[in-house]
Order: structure tokens, then sequence, then C-alpha cells
């Protein structure tokens, strides 16, 4: 895809609500095309989650539903499965709460617990027959899911000696990636012979890697890259060979492609990888940037350029930036101000 | 919790007069006069120490010289010291100074902790976790902690 010109990130509409800072963004997948409405999920430091809905006529989102009274402390991280059916919100109560959408409501039901403190981060793998979890008490935990929303705990990764700030599932193999505040990228596999989980790979100072806490982690479309954002003021992309990590390669291994400094001045809370090929990102001085891939310059591999800077995006410090599953080009961003701000990406005569 | 103090013996320095401020110069009511050093220091001075009832400039923990603001940027820093090295009071003192400065200054500003260098044996550990955010949300929402930071904040209010 190439970014040929001048683009700019319109704020179409501001989500007002939470009553504290928003952590998270989660956008429903199928929503936004076929003439389905757009929904996303948002969790807040006022320990609710709100559920944000387009309406097909106007375009503009409405809060649809507010999932309280369950979570006691505030709700970092939220994530649709696969299907849309299910939602799994993390939460600094130290539990995992899943919830369904049954006849108009969201109802929790299921409650994961076994950390021992603040969980932080909640991903579904590609199927959606596995979930990861992850948290201040430096574990991962896998737990696969059973019929009638029962959830079993299959495995808990030790490994990293800090808390573990995001865990993220590969998007098309069942390898799961965490990320911490030891400034370390773990990779996580399920040993062939055992059906053991362990850890095939850690990304660490030596490989490249980051100097301070790893805030969060993304991949590219097709699961060949991944970016990740850190306190240490950088952007990472990675790579590995995508066909021989199919193919259960166990020697496939992640390798440093480029890093981008420079470019912030603050702590970077949150990356995400667009399906055409844009990185944004949402850091600590308020600001939303958006990076692709430079086509011109191949030299030793990939290199990548600013796109545009969205200075002041919010009044406070973006927690989370999000690109719709479908509309490539709309953007989602939260922030401590308590607000969300939906954007559109838009090409400049 | 410790039961027996950090640091039982700390050495009291004094205040520093409070100073008159000159009137300003120009007469425009409504323009916002810019955040300063001295305006930063009065909301930290009278912060009470976790551990004594002395502020943390009795105590020289904190300075004037020793806190960096730049208006038209919303930033400022403040470096403290610990009365010990291995002062295990150095969070809850970064997490008093962080709270009573996100209260008291507008939300556009952004606030960095940290120990003054060479005076905390685990130094750089500190100064990560004085200034995670994501730490410090789920650190206040701990009460006995908040009790704690409240009670050392309650002589920095008059």
């Amino acid at each position: 895809m190439n970014f040929a010109g001048d683009f700019d990130l319109m704020e179409k509409q501001i989500l007002v609500g939470h009553t504290d800072r928003v952590w998270s963004l989660a956008w429903k997948p199928a929503t936004g095309v076929d003439g389905i409405p757009a929904v996303l999920a948002s969790c807040s430091g006022d320990k609710t989650v709100r559920i944000w809905e387009q309406s097909p006529a106007t375009g503009s989102f409405q809060c649809k539903a507010v999932l309280e009274e369950t979570h006691t402390r505030t709700v970092r991280s939220c994530a649709w499965s696969p299907s849309g059916k299910l939602l799994a919100t993390g939460s600094f109560d130290a539990t995992t709460a899943i919830w369904e959408h049954v006849g108009g409501d969201y109802e929790c039901v299921s409650t994961l617990e076994g950390h021992e403190n603040e969980v932080k981060s909640v991903s579904w793998n590609a199927s959606g027959s596995l979930l990861a979890t992850c948290g201040r008490d430096k574990s991962v935990w896998i737990w696969e899911v059973l019929p009638g929303n029962e959830f079993e705990c299959v495995s808990v990764l030790q490994g990293h000696t800090q808390d573990v700030k995001m865990v993220q599932w590969h998007p098309s193999l069942d390898i799961l990636f965490s990320c911490s505040y030891d400034n370390t990228i773990k990779i996580w596999a399920e040993d062939g012979d055992t059906d053991d989980w362990r850890c095939v790979q850690t990304l660490g100072e030596s490989d490249s890697g980051h100097t301070s806490s790893v805030w969060a982690l993304s991949f590219n479309s097709d699961g060949g890259k991944m970016v990740t954002c850190s306190d240490d003021l950088t952007l990472k992309i990675w790579g590995a060979d995508i066909t021989r990590m199919q193919s259960g390669d166990g020697n496939a291994s992640w390798s440093h492609l480029c890093t981008l400094s420079g470019y912030h001045d603050r702590t970077i809370f949150s990356v995400h990888w667009s399906r055409e090929g844009i990185i944004a990102s949402g850091a600590a001085d308020d600001a939303i940037r958006l990076f692709v891939e430079n086509k011109d310059c191949l030299v030793d591999g990939p290199t990548y350029q600013l796109l545009l800077k969205k200075d002041k995006a919010h009044d406070m410090d973006v927690n989370s930036v999000k690109w719709s599953s479908m509309e490539s080009r709309l953007l989602a961003s939260a922030s401590d101000d308590g607000m969300i701000k939906i954007w559109e990406l838009v090409s400049l005569p | 919790m410790v039961s027996g103090l950090i640091n039982a013996n700390p050495i009291v320095y004094g205040k520093k007069d409070h100073r008159a401020r000159t009137a300003p110069v120009q007469v425009d009511e409504y323009a916002a006069e810019p955040i300063d050093q001295q305006e930063i220091f009065d909301h930290i001075r009278d912060i009470k120490d976790p551990e004594h009832p002395y502020s943390l400039e009795d105590l020289k923990v904190i300075t004037e010289d020793a806190i960096e603001v730049d208006d038209k940027k919303s930033r400022v820093r403040v470096t403290f010291t610990p009365t010990v090295e291995h002062c295990s009071m150095a969070t809850v003192i970064g997490l008093c100074l962080r709270v009573k400065l996100i209260r008291c200054l507008p939300r556009r500003y952004k606030v960095d902790i940290r120990v003054a260098p060479g005076t905390h044996a685990t130094e750089a550990a500190v100064n990560k976790q004085l200034n995670d955010k994501e730490r410090l949300a789920a650190a206040l929402e701990n009460p006995n902690l908040v009790d704690m930071v409240d009670e050392c904040l309650v002589p920095s209010y008059e």
C-alpha cells in the first residue's frame, strides 16, 4: 500500500461517559461492514465497561450499555472473542470477567480467578478456543474455552521477572506473545510432544530489544511482523519467517528489523497495526502518530516513516489506539481525560 | 509494614522563610501567571514525612532548586533526596509528591518524580516505579496506601 500525498486524522466524534481515565478499547469483530453497525467496547478506571454502537442512519456512536457492578476496581483491558459473542474484561481486582450479549443486555457469564493481583491484559486466540491473561504477579495464564461458557486453566506460565503488561496471540497461529515491565517480550508455544506450554524465545536488550518497560505489541495483517512500544520512547519492528512458523519449525525465531527512535519524547502506551499497514501510536504527550513503511528505501530491510502526527489529540495521555476491524481508515483513541475519540484518516487534496 | 522506623534520627534543617511575592508588573487580570518553581515548591514543602512529624522541607528531602518547571511545555520534574540511602519510604514520598501535584496543577501538566542521583541504593528501580502510570494507578487503589498519603498531605493544604 502506497501512501503518497498528504493525510490528516479528522476528529469525527468524542464519546463522553466514563468518569475516570479510559484504559483500553476493542472493536467488535465483523461489525462495521455489510450493514452491521460498528461496535466498540471501552474500559475504565471508573470500574465499568461501556459498549458504543454506531447508528446506521447518522453514523454517530451512542452508548448502548454500561457493564457495571461486577469489577470492584479499575477495568484495565477488554477483548472480544473472534466471533464477537463474548467479551473478556481484565481488572485490577485480579479477576477476568466474561460477558455475553443475551437478549439486549450484557450479562457476566463467568469470572476467572487465579491471578494474585492486578490483571493487566486479556487476549483471545484466532479460533476463540483459548484466552490468555497476564498481570502484576509476573505470570501469564492460558485458559481453554469449554462448552457452556466454562473456562479451564491449562497453563500458568512463569518466566517474566516483573509484571506483564500485555498478552497478544498471533493472528493465525497458536503462539502467544507477552511484554513486560522487565523490558522483554516473551514468546510462548505448545511443545509438540508434551502439549506443555513453554517460553520458546525471549527478546531482550541483547537482541536489540527495549531498554525499559514494553507496554504493547501489535501484528501486521499477515502475522509476519510485529511492532512493540515502550517507555524507552521507541517503537521496534520485529519479523519472522511465517512459512517456517506455520510448518511448526521450532527454530523459526523472531528478529529485530527496525527501531523508530526520535519520534516520541514520552512513554508510548499503545501501538496498533492496521490491515493496510499503518502503525498508530498513542503516547504520554497526548499525541497520536501514524507510521508507514518506506517503500522507496530498501536497504537492509524495511524502514518506516512518520505519516502524520496529531498533536493534542487528547487533553491528557493517550492510553489506547485501535484501528476499526473493518473500516480501515477509522481509528479510536482513549485517554486519561476520560474521553474516547473516533478519527478518520483522510487524504488531503 | 516495617515496625521499626527506617530513619529514627533524621536531621532537621528548619524552614526557609516564606518570601513575599512581588506584585506583578502587568495589570492584565485575565492573563494566567505562568507556574514557576516557587509555586510548585509552595505546594509540596509542607508535605509531612511519612515517618516523622516534620515536613519534607524541614528534612531537606525537597528544596526549591530541585524543581524544574517549564510552564509553556507543561512539564515539571521534582528531584527529592531521601534521608537515608536505602529508604523504603522513598516510594511513599514519591507518591505523596505526585498526588499533591496532580491535585494542584492544571491537568495539562506532565509530572516526573525522581530521587536525586546517588542518594538511593536502588535508584533506577525506584525511579522506574515512581513513574510507571499503571503501577501508580493500582497503588492508589490500595486504601491503606491512600490513607497514608492523605495523612502526609494534610499539612500541605493549610
